[in-house]
């Protein structure tokens, strides 16, 4: 392989990575808190949830884009943390906003899976609420494990939002996804091919790995 | 000198959504007793049991304990609630294996080091050899020993127990009602005991209240409770013949 082909799977898996780890920071705590506890207007957090869940990416790209455009309301701010369009900043925002939903909402529901009467048993045994949340969401690993892999699965074969908003530029926001899109268009069906085999590969062997995380999980 | 009244109640009173399900004039649970709480169900048995464990705050009145009062819409300080703890009918274990189950309530107040303690809990519920299983393996009667177990390792100043051995075989209710005795007369825990089992509650019981709709109908000695109750519901429930 290229070290062209190097660059680019490894710049997929730093803005993936660095997109399902946000995610997950984000995704996990959000899914815990709303299937632990009861609160005004959580239903309609709920609703924008499922929204989320089922968004387009091509779409929440679109939305980024107009967000960091130099016309955009976060584009005009010049703040050093906002990405700028067209860097793997705003492409790891984008993956963020895409994946998070997803992280969040199986989260949710794994949490709400475990038997409400287990929170109640701990606390009487002396937990804190969050000790006792902790161990709900413990309890709950399986499901989450999964919420991690949907998160995973739904930006590492995303083309729509990364296109856009990193506009696949050679050498610094190329990712597989583009390049087998740019491939493609011009008739390198060889490349195109070899590219989308080794992203079914590192999609194959991340799902592996959390799979196998979670069969020692139930076995423990 | 050490106060007498484990829980001292008053007035206490407990709403679901504007239904009154218990409603208790005054009660007190005397220190290192074994008070069983017998009568059919709905009559607010459980309701009381998560009160005193502090779980779910009365609608009215109070309950006190080591000097703290407990009152609509408060909660218990962490300290004080952690010397109170409940063993329930159905036990919800962790999906771990046993011994983790057991240290799981030591190592919600930090301490790690108690392979001793797990280890003579372990003997005393009959379940040293199964330390390894998963807890969710285990059958009903095992799996409330472990209930049992991460409870009683605590050494609670109060144990309360929700039915612990509703649908169990005959075995494992001798063997956990021979617990029960145990911590109580050698850690002096006092214990409040919820039962539907008449029998239960005149073999294990200092004192026994019964509890009808709600209300407190009667609370007396054990002997005197079966022998001659005040009461003639109580004489009926006692009699196997209040229909519920």
């Amino acid at each position: 392989m290229s070290s062209d082909l190097y660059e680019i799977i490894l710049l997929t898996f730093l803005v993936s990575g660095t997109a399902l780890l946000l995610s997950t920071l984000i995704g996990v705590p959000l899914g815990a808190v709303m299937g632990l506890r009861r609160f005004i207007g959580r239903r309609w957090v709920v609703v924008l949830l499922y929204t989320g869940m089922g968004f387009p990416p091509v779409v929440i790209g679109l939305f980024v884009y107009l967000l960091l455009s130099r016309s955009g309301p976060l584009g005009q701010l010049n703040w050093s943390f906002i990405p700028e369009l067209f860097t793997p900043g705003a492409m790891i925002l984008a993956q963020t906003i895409i994946a998070f939903p997803l992280v969040a909402g199986f989260t949710m529901a794994a949490v709400m899976g475990v038997d409400p009467q287990l929170q109640q048993q701990v606390i009487s045994l002396g937990a804190t609420k969050r000790q006792a949340a902790t161990t709900v969401l413990w309890e709950a690993r399986i499901g989450v494990v999964v919420a991690i892999i949907a998160g995973f699965g739904s930006i590492i074969s995303e083309v729509g939002a990364v296109m856009l908003v990193g506009g696949n530029i050679e050498g610094r926001t190329r990712v597989m996804t583009t390049a087998i899109v740019l491939e493609t268009r011009k008739g390198n069906f060889d490349l195109a091919l070899a590219l989308g085999i080794v992203l079914l590969g590192i999609a194959f062997l991340v799902n592996l790995a959390m799979l196998r995380l979670q069969g020692r999980s139930m076995n423990a | 000198m050490r106060e007498e009244v484990t829980y001292r109640i008053q007035a206490l009173s407990k709403a679901y959504e504007g239904r009154e399900v218990l409603a208790i004039e005054a009660l007190e649970v005397q220190r290192g007793e074994i008070l069983a709480l017998v009568g059919p169900s709905g009559s607010g048995k459980s309701t009381l049991l998560r009160l005193l464990n502090f779980l779910e705050s009365p609608t009215r009145g109070w309950i006190e304990f080591a000097g703290a009062r407990f009152e609509p819409g408060q909660e218990m300080p962490l300290a004080l609630r952690r010397r109170v703890t409940t063993v329930f009918q159905r036990p919800m274990l962790l999906n771990r294996n046993v011994w983790d189950n057991v240290m799981y309530s030591l190592g919600l107040r930090g301490q790690r080091d108690a392979d001793g303690a797990a280890w003579a809990v372990l003997e005393q519920v009959g379940l040293a050899n199964l330390a390894k299983q998963n807890a969710r393996s285990l059958s009903g009667g095992e799996a409330q020993r472990v209930a049992l177990a991460r409870a009683i390792i605590l050494k609670p100043e109060v144990l309360l127990m929700d039915e612990p051995t509703a649908n169990l075989d005959p075995y494992n209710v001798g063997l956990i009602e021979k617990i029960i005795y145990q911590v109580n007369r050698e850690q002096k825990t006092t214990v409040v005991l919820v039962t539907h089992n008449v029998f239960q509650a005149r073999r294990l019981a200092n004192r026994i209240a019964f509890l009808l709709g709600g209300r407190l109908v009667e609370v007396g000695e054990a002997e005197a409770f079966f022998k001659s109750p005040a009461d003639s519901r109580t004489q009926a429930f006692v009699n196997g013949e209040m229909v519920y």
